[in-house]
């Protein structure tokens, strides 16, 4: 089975081309690392295939079916945490909007169960009755990785979810994402600037700068001749041999 | 208690107090989203754009809500729009149709010539002079957001914590951005006779802060902002009886108060 396919996506804002005829089919199970300079349209990317930019030309296909249409499926990791500081709400509310699709009110002993477990998973346990708004950057990100678990999704979509993690915890985090894919048989696609993750982590690697410059098994495709190619555009200047 | 038997035996008190009590619920209500997405500002335009609509009423010689409903709605639609579809912030959008609403209201006023007070019992209520159908139209909001609580809290609340996360779960934002100002529009309006452009604003916000100060959840703000809404209507009612004194003043002030209180006490417990 496929998880994700993409044929010549192309996604324009205005006159902006932020994507350029991308495409790429990912297998079920997979573990994809999107790498790709600043601004490159990793994150238009993900928001495409959750159904949150339409494609300007060209078709997607997430989980057999059109983006958006089966959002209990899959767990997302946005990267800017666009969220209103001011709202009250407790971490573990944010966390159950990963079962509900919507916010709580009074909350269910079974419902408050779940979120417990997943955030215990995240060795969050502890943020459980915090208000979200003032919660570190690190406590957040581990707060919006369980809203992602608890869905218990066959495809988790994270953009840069190592940021602001302290050391141990992203080996945690790693390790627990490797092991629910392993359980679940489920699909990641992961944002990420750290190439030794792509390299080491992932199954595919994917490297973006508006175009695709290269896709499939990381020991191939993470040549220094792709990346120099790839990031050297970012940058607009086009050195020999960078080294990355 | 046979003090309030004695008042209640009031058919205008009665009224006052039922007018009260459901303008302060369903304020109190909307209130909770419209402090949390930061449109404070938008109960003032409104009830500013619903005197451009009783202007227009008087000088067409119509029922004032009849025209003032539609008015404001379109406006709050349009505040909406133009929030959407511009970089312009929610207190820019609302000045804008704020000014131009007043200047309608005037001019239409002005046309109209031997304007009478009617006008004028708009731009402070007259909860004592609350009729049948003013209540009726209250009731009949009340009733109708009842409904929609079931259908609309969760969405409404989801994409007022953050409107892209809710997209991302098909949650339909823009739907209910529309849905919301419609309701908030119409809640406006109903409460308008009753409490008055000039302090209907206030209806729909310091309830709302209050129970911001006063809740860890959104669940607990609702409630505590749907209660304080009742309480400080039925309170403010009672003083302004007791001391003979107008009783939108009273009421606002009851709402001030408790906010006072709820202030320091909150301040306390985070040290
Ligand atoms: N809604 C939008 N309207 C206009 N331009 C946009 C919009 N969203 C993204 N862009 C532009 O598209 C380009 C790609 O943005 P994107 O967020 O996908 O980059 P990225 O690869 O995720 O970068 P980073 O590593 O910094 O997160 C950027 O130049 C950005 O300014
Ligand atoms: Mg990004």
């Amino acid at each position: 089975m496929v998880a994700l396919e993409t044929d010549n996506l192309t996604v324009r804002f205005g006159d902006f081309l932020a994507l350029d005829g991308v495409s790429f089919t990912l297998p079920e199970s997979a573990f994809l690392a999107l790498i790709g300079p600043n601004g490159a349209g990793k994150s238009t990317l993900i928001r495409a295939l959750l159904g949150l930019v339409a494609p300007s030309s060209g078709t997607v296909q997430v989980l057999g079916q059109q983006p958006g249409q089966f959002p209990q499926h899959i767990g997302y990791v946005p990267q800017i945490k666009t969220f209103d500081r001011s709202f009250p709400a407790l971490a573990l509310e944010l966390v159950l909007t990963g079962v509900l699709r919507g916010w709580v009110g009074r909350i269910k002993p079974e419902h408050k169960a779940l979120a417990l477990e997943a955030l215990e998973r995240v060795g969050a346990e502890k943020l459980a009755a915090r208000a979200v708004g003032r919660l570190s950057g690190g406590e957040l990100q581990r707060v919006y990785l369980a809203r992602a678990l608890v869905r218990k999704p066959k495809l988790i979509l994270l953009d840069e979810p190592a940021t602001g993690i302290d050391v141990i915890g992203e080996k945690d985090m790693y390790s627990l994402l490797e092991r629910y894919r392993a359980e679940s048989g489920a699909t990641l696609a992961m944002i990420t600037h750290d190439l030794d993750v792509a390299r080491y982590h992932a199954s595919h690697v994917a490297i973006l700068n508006r175009k695709l410059f290269g896709f499939g098994d990381p020991q191939t495709v993470m040549n220094d001749d792709c990346l120099a190619r790839a990031y050297g555009h970012a940058h607009h200047h086009h050195p020999k041999g960078v080294t990355l | 208690m046979s003090w309030f038997l004695e008042l209640w035996s009031f058919p205008f008190m009665q009224h006052a107090l039922l007018a009260g009590a459901m303008v302060g619920l369903l304020c109190g209500y909307y209130g909770v989203f419209m402090v949390q997405r930061g449109l404070s500002f938008l109960g003032d335009g409104l009830a500013h754009a619903a005197f451009g609509g009783v202007a227009l009423a008087l000088l067409l010689g119509w029922t004032p809500l009849y025209v003032a409903l539609p008015f404001t709605v379109v406006v709050s639609l349009g505040i909406t729009a133009l929030r959407e579809r511009t970089h312009l912030g929610g207190d820019t959008a609302v000045g804008i149709f704020f000014a131009v609403s007043v200047a309608l209201g005037v001019l239409f006023l002005g046309l109209k010539k031997d304007y009478s007070v009617d006008a004028f019992a708009y731009l402070f209520g007259s909860i004592l002079g609350v009729t049948g159908f003013d209540l009726w139209a209250v009731a009949l909001l009340l009733i109708l957001s009842a409904l929609l609580i079931p259908f609309t809290w969760r969405s409404l609340a989801y994409a007022t914590f953050d409107s892209e996360l809710a997209r991302s779960d098909r949650v339909p934002v823009r739907l209910l951005d529309y849905l919301l100002s419609v309701l908030i529009a119409l809640t406006v309006v109903v409460s308008v006779k009753v409490v008055g452009i000039v302090l209907v604003a206030s209806f729909l916000v310091i309830p709302a802060a209050t129970a911001r100060l006063l809740s860890p959840t959104l669940y607990r703000m609702t409630l505590t902002s749907s209660l304080l809404g009742i309480l400080s209507s039925v309170v403010g009612l009672l003083i302004s009886y007791q001391v003979d004194v107008p009783s939108g003043s009273t009421i606002i002030l009851s709402q001030a108060f408790i906010f006072v209180v709820a202030a320091l006490v909150s301040g306390k417990a985070r040290g």
